[in-house]
């Protein structure tokens, strides 16, 4: 017998150790999020997949799906927390979108858009994050971070060369190199790594790659966040 | 000492030397071991009095760690610097209850004395002074560190004659002795503070009655935790003695006295005075769950009394109460060793104080799994407050049932309360469970009462018609915390005291926590400056539900809590700073010619605007 939980009323089928979020994904039904990715281990920070159970909010990435669970995740409510999540995002960093070289393949700006939070609500932060362009190839933007730490776990647990990490607490939190002069030339980062190609907004960025894309054709312009979502969990193995 | 270093990322030969030798001693002193990071960098700190670049690069070379994850470690913690500070690092504790008694003005004063601006190094590189969060000091503040040690009861005199210890660079080491006397304090005894049991009682009662006698002792006491969630310790204990152990005895044992809840200091008491109940109860657990390691996490601020815990530690290591074969019992090994926090309040949630004893950021897990699964280095752990433990030695000595007859049935025993704020007698009150909050008012003395903060600020603001309310799980709950307001006092700026507080202390980890606390900082700061509208009202309110909807863990849930009890109860105190339009900027034109005003010197009315 197949076991399965409901989401938002509909049955949803999934495998023992699968997350709400892994099998929701599988079965079709978008569930946003921005720093799960599916070859890594839930994470549990961005707070976007939150979903109602049993009255209580939780993390859908961080959730294991059992049998015969009542999972929300359309509702009013929540839609209402994603949108002054991700407004959060926005105020926190400096996001200039439309001179950002990642735009229109920025996870963040899609999920605005399909959250259809348009304008902020909040006073900007405006914080101090100077960019390090000190690396040939690569550009740190610091600017645009929103401490998914998909560099940090990817350099770390894939690479092997734990390049990025964390440091500060709070809102005064911020990304460094693993380097003591503190610039990404002096590290052995290179542009191949898992770590320089993961980040879903604009921090990590190649030079000299500039706009090959024109904006208008990009990811997201071409598809929603959530449908290119579902389209690539289709062809991914677990 | 390298404050003197005039550039700081270029260090001179004989510096780089001073950081080679402080790095590489604690370094051994703790073989090198990658989960024991925070306390290599505590150690490391207190030679340089800051942690220069150079030092962060050798400790990683030296525990095979990359750099930037030594960084970040660093990075987390309030004491840890990693910048020049001065000679001297004075922290004014920023509790509520104490800025009421005019810790403000004093810090004030003492920077005008000693010429220096808050936050900031005076150019000689003698001093910085700042604020902190509480620093368990709440019933003789106003309080400081000066260096990590505490000195209470601050008043004009202190303030000059440390001003003037401080001027004429008398090491802190040789200041006079009564600057750092702390009281006890201790208004009310009951059974926990009265009982009389002597090291090693409870332990060979428990020994002879075996471990079924000792859990059944427990589980007929009904104990329950008193960090503030309430499970019942035997069900922990049971949990975590069944949880499959990689090999036998790898369980551990953490005694969480990282007591930083603002307001609260009756772990303080226990640490000092009632030491060997809590060994002992760690002992009790060590043999109820079979585990062979134990670790008592000590708040940084509360550093002052790790010596006589060592000496308390080391007498009951000679008298057979610690280490191999514990009262002779054959494989009843067990040990405690102390790990200091570094300013942290986060790292009172259990997970992120297990993440600060591997040597991590204090971030907290996902849970579950649960620490008495997954806890210490992936291990079955028991975290229990100082308090639960120590009353686990008094059951195990004395049997579960008496302690069941006192309190509640829910809430069976005692509760040991913080008691500070306006009233006559601050200190630590042991109460049976079930005492009415205007009980302990009229204990304590206190008159004209207008509020009650129950279990700090991540508690409950009690108001006047509440006040026959219970202290205990099943009505009004708390870990200790019991902050007296009168009627004088502008519940507005304690709800403002502790929202920045969740703000400084949030860990930064989930969006919500760490972006919502800061905006919600900003909103108060807002209507405290007198731009206040109702649509702030509102957004407070917003900001309110989603930190406590969606919040990793329990300090952005609570961040809320001061707000919407003060928006509830005493919304007038938050009226009275609303101006009538609906909506009102937070920019303010004349405010931001402040800066230029300083710059030039100038004051007059031309340089306002109208």
């Amino acid at each position: 017998m197949n076991a399965s939980f409901l989401l938002d009323g509909q049955p949803v089928p999934f495998e023992e150790g699968q997350s709400v979020l892994a099998a929701a994904r599988k079965a079709g039904r978008y569930i946003p999020h921005l720093c799960w990715r599916h070859d890594f281990p839930a994470h549990g920070s961005c707070k976007l997949c939150v979903v109602k159970i049993g009255g209580r909010m939780v993390s859908a990435c961080a959730t294991p799906a059992q049998d015969g669970l009542q999972v929300e995740s359309a509702s009013l409510e929540l839609l209402d927390h994603r949108r002054e999540l991700v407004g959060m995002l926005f105020a926190e960093g400096n996001h200039f979108c439309p001179s950002c070289e990642k735009s229109g393949n920025c996870e963040l700006q899609a999920l605005a858009y399909e959250l259809e939070s348009l304008s902020p609500r909040h006073n900007l932060f405006f914080p101090d994050r100077p960019v390090d362009a000190s690396h040939p190839e690569i550009l740190l933007d610091f600017n645009r971070c929103i401490f998914c730490e998909l560099c940090v776990r990817a350099s770390r647990d894939v690479d092997g060369k734990d390049i990025f990490s964390l440091t500060g607490r709070g809102i005064a939190k911020h990304l460094v190199v693993n380097a003591e002069s503190g610039r990404l030339a002096d590290t052995d980062i290179s542009p191949g790594d898992l770590a320089a190609n993961i980040c879903p907004v604009g921090v990590i960025l190649h030079k000299r790659r500039g706009f090959a894309v024109p904006i208008g054709e990009r990811l997201y312009d071409e598809a929603t966040i959530g449908e290119r979502d579902l389209a690539a969990a289709g062809g991914e193995s677990e | 000492m390298l404050t003197d270093s005039p550039d700081a990322a270029h260090p001179s030969a004989d510096q780089s030397r001073a950081i080679d030798s402080a790095t590489a001693e604690a370094l051994a002193r703790h073989r090198s071991d990658s989960t024991r990071l925070l306390q290599i960098l505590i150690e490391t700190q207190d030679r340089l009095s800051w942690l220069p670049p150079r030092a962060i690069t050798q400790l990683a070379a030296g525990l095979g760690l990359s750099r930037a994850r030594v960084e970040g470690v660093a990075g987390f913690y309030s004491f840890l610097h990693m910048r020049p500070v001065g000679r001297y690092r004075v922290l004014f504790a920023d509790n509520i209850v104490e800025e009421m008694q005019g810790s403000r003005a004093l810090m004030r004063e003492f920077c005008r004395q000693l010429w220096v601006e808050p936050g900031k190094l005076s150019e000689d590189g003698l001093l910085s002074v700042d604020v902190t969060s509480c620093i368990g000091m709440g019933d003789q503040g106003p309080s400081l560190l000066v260096n990590g040690t505490t000195i209470p009861a601050l008043t004009q005199e202190r303030i000059g004659l440390i001003a003037e210890l401080i001027r004429n660079r008398t090491p802190v080491g040789d200041w006079p002795p009564e600057l750092f006397h702390v009281e006890d304090n201790v208004r009310r005894r009951d059974m926990l503070l009265d009982s009389g049991v002597a090291p090693g009682d409870a332990l060979r009662r428990a020994v002879a009655q075996g471990r079924d006698g000792l859990m059944a002792a427990l589980k007929d006491s009904n104990l329950r935790g008193r960090g503030g969630a309430g499970f019942a310790t035997w069900r922990k204990w049971e949990f975590c003695r069944q949880a499959a152990a990689p090999e036998t005895g790898a369980r551990a044992i953490v005694c969480n006295a990282d007591e930083g809840e603002p307001g609260t200091f009756k772990d303080r008491l226990l640490l000092t005075r009632y030491a060997d109940l809590m060994f002992e109860g760690m002992t009790l657990a060590a043999f109820a769950i079979d585990a062979k390691q134990g670790f008592l996490y000590l708040r940084g601020e509360y550093r002052y009394l790790r010596d006589r815990l060592e000496a308390t530690l080391a007498r009951r290591r000679r008298d057979g109460l610690l280490g191999r074969s514990i009262l002779g019992v054959e494989a009843f090994d067990f040990d405690v060793e102390i790990h200091l926090g570094a300013g942290a309040y986060v790292c009172g949630e259990e997970t992120a104080l297990i993440e600060s004893l591997e040597g991590k950021r204090g971030t907290p897990r996902i849970r579950p799994p649960f620490p008495v699964t997954h806890g210490y280095l992936g291990r079955p752990t028991s975290v229990n407050n100082v308090e639960t433990l120590a009353l686990a030695t008094l059951i195990a000595a004395r049997g579960g049932e008496t302690f069941a007859q006192c309190g509640t049935p829910q809430s069976t025993g005692t509760k040991l309360l913080s008691v500070s704020g306006d009233c006559a007698r601050p200190g630590v009150y042991e109460f049976p469970f079930g005492v009415t909050i205007a009980e302990v008012l009229d204990a304590c003395g206190a008159s004209n009462t207008q509020a009650v903060q129950l279990g700090g600020a991540a508690g409950i603001t009690l108001a006047q018609d509440e006040f026959s309310r219970r202290i205990a799980f099943e009505d009004a709950p708390t870990a200790g915390a019991f902050m007296v307001f009168d009627q004088t006092r502008d519940m507005f700026a304690v709800a403002r005291n502790f929202v920045r507080f969740f703000a400084h202390e949030s860990c930064g980890f989930c969006t919500p926590c760490r972006i919502g606390t800061a905006l919600l900082r900003d909103c108060l700061d807002k209507l405290a400056d007198g731009h206040g509208s109702p649509l702030d009202l509102a957004e407070i309110e917003r900001l309110d539900r989603l930190l406590q909807a969606t919040s990793h863990c329990g300090l952005g849930q609570a961040a809320a809590n001061p707000v919407l009890d003060g928006l509830r109860k005493f919304r007038k105190a938050y009226e009275a700073r609303m101006l009538h339009a609906d909506f009102q900027p937070a920019f303010n034109l004349d405010a931001a010619l402040a800066r230029a005003r300083q710059m030039t010197g100038r004051d007059d009315a031309s340089a306002h605007l109208p």
